[in-house]
């Protein structure tokens, strides 16, 4: 694809784009539109033709210095200044400047008497003189068509416009030519016979009572450009069309996290929280907190000093600031310090590329780093459901493309399948909070569990989720043998295992003591035997010593005896009265 | 001066600046043809024009040729965009012929010298 553009952007070195300045319209056009060559913009009554093409020749007189000519058939100069006024364009100056040239071309069918033939050389040399004077290098003709009104002769009119369009190519200048919508056909008269260049469409549709305004390129001759139906607004600084899809999926990824204000969920994400621009979509029943998770967020936002913005369809700025302190989140010291934003409005308000266009605006002129969006479910009042999720997809491209971190709430009705996300965004988002409640004896309590969160090892249990004064309480919840308990009888389970601890505890310290008796009484009874031992061994130590003494005492006897009897010489008796004998005696 | 008895019934109805003018009668038609340079079609318009004046309103004519290839401006104050135009400026109010005024009849009609 990008191979292919670049070599016919070789092959096409004459076909230079002009950008137009129009917000967004250059990005689809890939440049905007084509330079020195006439454009038909067609479309509705009431579709902003004029508008567009005056926006046009304005933006390119102050932004890329290129002066214009609006050659007019339908409002004279002193009407048109009137009605661009309210979009902050200040005609009279540009004409003042020679930036701008504004020819108002009027004709009165009723003052025309047709006599042979004709020409209309006079507007080509109006024309000329107009583009000349001021060295205009954009033309708006709004809207030609009515020539075909003012002159009888249609053949005619026919041949001046193919002679003006060739003529307009020659001078070199790129037109807008306006034309309204026909049946069955781009215009009225077939002016896109003539314009073959470039025909962008311009749509007012009114769905469920809420207007969208849309635009497409039917044919861009030459180059590549978005095929889609993009829907565009007016509004007091005129025109923005709103890219859906040509932004890709080229934005970076941060590597930082933000906490999500709770500890423990902060916990069950690896400990850190979400990643920073991430999209995260908490859903579920009515009344499960979810905005009281988003408003966690927002508070652990401001604290950290970051910007945060909180879009609410459903309460006001004082009705979420009065709810969340009750649960001890104190939002309002944050808005006084101008950290935290509030942009309170009903869904039904406008459509939802209004909608889409506020939040823009809203997010660049604030520049925050978080963002809340309470609850996006609301959009399906205004749109259908591919119309939300488009609306969406930009929201939230815009938003990663800002690094901003997301937060959308979602509202599960009671008969829809709990993992269904209503507008089905599930697959756009990066992680995913589900609040769910649990209906068990007679009570309803909320658990929380993460779905899923790319990329960041998260926790797979279900938490107990409890709304206290000091805001929201993740407990365990309990898992036993008895499934999974939550709220009273998670507290009576925990009740009866503390008691069935205890009596565990009692009985040990029982079998303790049994023991230590058990021990004491062998070692008196060791204590006993030990005595009797010794008792018994020194007994018998003593008769061995008294045999001993007898021993020796035989022995003197018989020593004296020897003694006596004058032994032999050689003879001694050693104490024992053992004869021995003498060493040297003997030899 | 066929057309006396006209003449007298028109001043009759118009304000006091006209009355001035009537002393020249050349000012009772003013008209105006717009061309673009020296074509064929300017050519025949004038001529044209020229011999249907001659015939009906001979004396009280007076014919302003704008070539607007050399005053390109004066486009803007007439409204012209075809070319040739023929304007008449006086009497009020003004009324534009477009075309090289071939056709006598619509010239006479347009100009309001014949009742439609």
């Amino acid at each position: 694809m990008s191979r292919q553009i670049r070599r016919n952007s070789k092959l096409l070195k004459g076909l230079q784009k002009e950008r137009t300045g129009i917000p967004g319209f250059d990005e689809i056009t890939r440049g905007g539109l084509p330079s020195g060559r006439p454009t038909l913009v067609c479309g509705s009554a009431g579709a902003g033709k004029t508008l567009f093409a005056m926006e046009f020749l304005v933006r390119g007189a102050t932004i890329f210095n290129q002066p214009g000519v609006f050659m007019s058939f339908e409002e004279s100069d002193e009407e048109l200044a009137t009605n661009v006024a309210s979009l902050g364009f200040d005609l009279n100056q540009l004409v003042a400047d020679k930036k701008l040239l504004l020819d108002y071309v009027f004709i009165e069918r009723s003052e025309i008497e047709e006599t042979g033939e004709y020409d209309l050389e006079a507007l080509f040399l109006r024309l000329g003189y107009a583009i000349d004077s001021i060295g205009a290098k954009r033309v708006v003709l709004d809207t030609l068509e009515a020539l075909f009104s003012a002159l009888p002769n249609e053949a005619i009119v026919r041949a001046e416009l193919r002679r003006l369009f060739r003529w307009l190519k020659g001078k070199g200048v790129t037109a807008v030519i306006t034309g309204e919508r026909g049946d069955g056909k781009l215009t009225r008269h077939g002016l896109e016979e003539y314009v073959a260049d470039c025909v962008i469409l311009l749509d007012h549709r009114v769905q469920n009572q809420i207007s969208t305004r849309r635009m497409r390129i039917v044919k861009y001759r030459g180059t590549s450009h978005g095929t889609n139906e993009y829907p565009f607004f007016i509004d007091d600084k005129g025109f923005s069309v709103l890219p859906i899809t040509s932004l890709g999926l080229t934005h970076k990824a941060p590597t930082e996290y933000v906490s999500t204000g709770i500890e423990r969920l902060d916990n069950m994400l690896n400990g850190r929280g979400f990643y920073r621009g991430s999209s995260i979509l908490v859903s579920g029943t009515a009344g499960t907190g979810k905005s009281t998770l988003a408003a966690h967020f927002v508070e652990a936002a401001c604290a950290r000093g970051e910007r945060a913005l909180f879009f609410a369809f459903e309460e006001s700025q004082d009705q979420i600031v009065r709810n969340m302190r009750s649960i001890g989140i104190d939002l309002e010291k944050y808005v006084k310090k101008g950290l935290l934003q509030f942009h309170n409005s009903r869904p039904s308000a406008w459509g939802l590329e209004v909608h889409l266009a506020v939040m823009h605006q809203t997010i660049a002129k604030f520049n925050p780093a978080v963002v809340v969006i309470d609850p996006i479910t609301n959009f399906l009042a205004v749109g259908d459901e591919i119309d939300t999720k488009a609306m969406l997809t930009r929201l939230i491209d815009y938003l990663k493309i800002k690094q901003i971190t997301g937060m959308f709430t979602s509202l599960t009705s009671g008969q829809s399948e709990i993992e269904d996300s209503e507008v089905g965004v599930s697959s756009l988002m990066d992680a995913w909070l589900l609040v769910k409640t649990i209906e068990s004896n007679g009570e309803r309590n909320r658990g929380l569990y993460i779905l899923k969160a790319r990329g960041i090892a998260h926790s797979n249990q279900i938490r107990e989720f409890v709304l206290t004064e000091h805001g929201i309480q993740l407990i365990d919840a309990y898992v036993g043998a008895e499934g999974v308990l939550m709220g009273s009888a998670r507290s009576s389970q925990v009740a009866r295992e503390r008691e069935a601890e205890l009596e565990r505890q009692q009985a040990h310290a029982r079998k303790q003591r049994q023991l230590r008796r058990k021990q004491e009484l062998y070692e008196a009874h060791l204590q006993a035997l030990k005595g009797q031992y010794e008792s018994e061994r020194d007994a018998i130590l003593r008769e061995l010593d008294d045999e001993q003494n007898r021993l020796r005492v035989a022995a003197d006897q018989r020593r004296e005896i020897a003694r006596l009897r004058r032994a032999d010489d050689g003879m001694q008796i050693d104490e024992n009265g053992a004869r021995k004998a003498r060493k040297g005696a003997a030899r | 001066m066929k057309s006396t008895p006209t003449k007298k019934q028109r001043q009759k109805s118009s304000n006091g600046r006209q009355q001035q003018t009537e002393s020249t009668d050349a000012n009772r038609w003013n008209l105006r043809l717009y061309v673009a340079g020296q074509t064929p079609r300017s050519l025949t318009a004038f001529k044209n024009l020229k011999d249907i004046c001659e015939e009906y309103l001979k004396g009280q004519y007076h014919i302003e040729v704008i070539d607007l290839m050399e005053n390109p401006t004066l486009a803007r104050g007439d409204q012209i965009l075809a070319i040739p135009t023929l304007v008449r400026k006086l009497p009020q109010p003004i009324r534009k012929i477009i075309g090289d005024l071939s056709n006598t009849e619509r010239v006479l009609v347009g100009l309001d010298i014949q009742p439609r």
